[in-house]
């Protein structure tokens, strides 16, 4: 759910105003391939390789800025600090190259970030080619989520804000999408505590997921975006509201701009209506062919 | 008749063995997680738990091998089923409580859920060449024809419970219906050998 299209279309139609992508650094991991290209200004990430073309870029940064959200989506997930503007304990499932745990430390570096990514290999291009630093108020945990949410249940372990971006377009880890696993993100969150989650627009899966969302949440704000991505803003608590958004945007705006988000941009996406099939079946640990519905 | 019979407990045991196999990752995925270590765990023991089984349905064959003795098998097989609906839940939060390695949590929770059901389904192999085999000049043929069919109804077991089984039920109901057609197999062979002594 990578604006990937959108990138593809824009380097065919103009192959004389942008350097095609050149793949500087491979790694095979356990789970995947990881690629790291470079175009003119900036460094990507990216999980495969098929037939020459790159697919699913998951993360880049400015080679001149690395601060700068070079993504819509990444830039959409700071929606959560609109309703948590002053988190003290952040938790992060997924890494990938690491811009969003940056720019929270950025903003927020006396708060303790937590970061989960099943992948050591990610872990490790983050640190060698996307500046990512951990250590201090910023920890890694090398873990599935499920296993690190799960265990954070036991011991009592609270978040402000939680942030899920764990999926990519090739495999989605169904585990990370059913209403039990929804449930125990929500009790790991300090009562009002937020959970961003960047997940699918499209397919069966939408409304399915939403449904999911939905009823362990009461509701939730959705911003809905035309290429791929949708993320979901969802609160411990009475469910937020696109008001109560837009209200922190005038006490926000000044200190995101130089991470290049736009809070009007991102609001823009906010549906004002539930879009999806109410009656659609929820996703369980019974029942979740999320990667069927994917391609629905 | 008495050949298709064997050949059908075959086939139905190979295909449960690997659709519980497939249904494996998702009963420990909410607990373990779906990392590299817990299908490493989950196909170590229905390895280990299948070469045992083997071992053990080739000694068993040697004292009065019988088809009503396979029905008998395919019923403890349905048995051994029963406790996945009901304790793994339990059984799986014990284990995750107490070991934090996600490798050996899901070593011990594989072992403690599956060993038991895979190892009866290995038995059903060797035991059935035993019951087919006439003469020592074909007996080569014979189990690689029962292979065959073993292992033919594992490949669909996996694809049918991979591909349309989690998209039409619930991972229990699943289960559920494995556990039942087993127990139907035990009966079908047990009533086998009733309908020839009436005979």
């Amino acid at each position: 759910v990578r604006p990937l299209a959108l990138l593809l279309v824009l380097s065919l139609a103009l192959p004389a105003a942008a350097d095609s992508p050149r793949i500087v650094f491979t790694k095979r991991s356990l789970y995947r391939n990881i690629l790291v290209t470079e175009e003119d200004d900036r460094f990507c990430l990216s999980f495969r390789l098929r037939s020459g073309a790159i697919n699913a870029l998951q993360s880049c940064m400015e080679k001149a800025d690395h601060d700068r959200l070079v993504f819509e989506y990444s830039r959409a997930v700071m929606a959560g600090l609109l309703i948590t503007p002053r988190p003290e304990r952040m938790l992060v499932l997924g890494l990938g190259g690491g811009s969003i745990p940056r720019v929270l430390r950025a903003l927020h570096p006396k708060a303790d970030i937590d970061v989960v990514e099943i992948d050591p290999a990610v872990v490790q291009v983050a640190e060698q080619w996307f500046d990512f630093r951990a250590g201090g108020k910023l920890r890694v945990h090398v873990k599935d989520a499920r296993q690190f949410v799960k265990q954070a249940v036991v011991f009592g372990q609270r978040w402000d804000l939680v942030i899920l971006d764990a999926f990519n377009g090739d495999y989605i880890p169904e585990h990370l999408m059913t209403r039990e696993f929804l449930a125990e993100v929500r009790s790991v969150l300090v009562p009002d505590g937020t959970l961003v989650a960047n997940t699918f627009s499209s397919s069966a899966l939408y409304d399915s997921e939403s449904a999911t969302y939905a009823a362990v949440f009461g509701g939730f704000v959705n911003l809905k975006r035309d290429d791929g991505n949708r993320i979901i803003v969802a609160r411990n608590g009475a469910p937020p509201t696109i008001a109560q958004l837009q209200a922190g945007v005038a006490g926000l705006q000044p200190r995101l701009a130089r991470f290049g988000v736009d809070y009007a941009a991102v609001l823009a996406d906010a549906r004002p209506k539930p879009d999806w099939k109410a009656k659609a079946r929820l996703l369980t640990d019974e029942w979740n062919p999320a990667n069927v519905l994917r391609g629905r | 008749m008495y050949s298709a019979l064997v050949f059908l407990l075959v086939f139905t045991g190979g295909f449960s063995v690997m659709s519980i196999e497939v249904l494996a990752g998702r009963v420990l995925a909410p607990y373990f997680g779906g990392s590299v270590y817990v299908w490493g765990s989950v196909i170590t023991i229905f390895m280990l738990a299948l070469s045992i089984g083997y071992l053990l349905g080739g000694r068993l064959s040697l004292r009065a091998p019988s088809l009503a003795r396979l029905g008998a098998i395919f019923l403890v097989c349905a048995a051994s089923v029963v406790p996945l609906l009901f304790a793994a839940e339990p059984f799986m939060e014990w284990v995750f409580l107490r070991i934090d390695d996600p490798r050996y949590g899901s070593l011990l929770a594989s072992t403690a859920l599956f060993f038991l059901p895979t190892l009866l389904m290995g038995i059903i192999s060797p035991y059935a060449v035993r019951l087919l085999v006439r003469d020592p000049h074909t007996s080569g043929e014979t189990a690689g024809f029962l292979y065959f069919v073993s292992t033919a109804g594992s490949a669909l077991g996996v694809l049918l419970t991979s591909f349309y089984f989690v998209l039409w039920w619930e991972v229990s109901q699943v289960l559920l219906g494995l556990g039942l057609a087993l127990a139907a197999c035990g009966v079908l062979a047990l009533a086998w050998r009733g309908a020839r002594e009436a005979a």
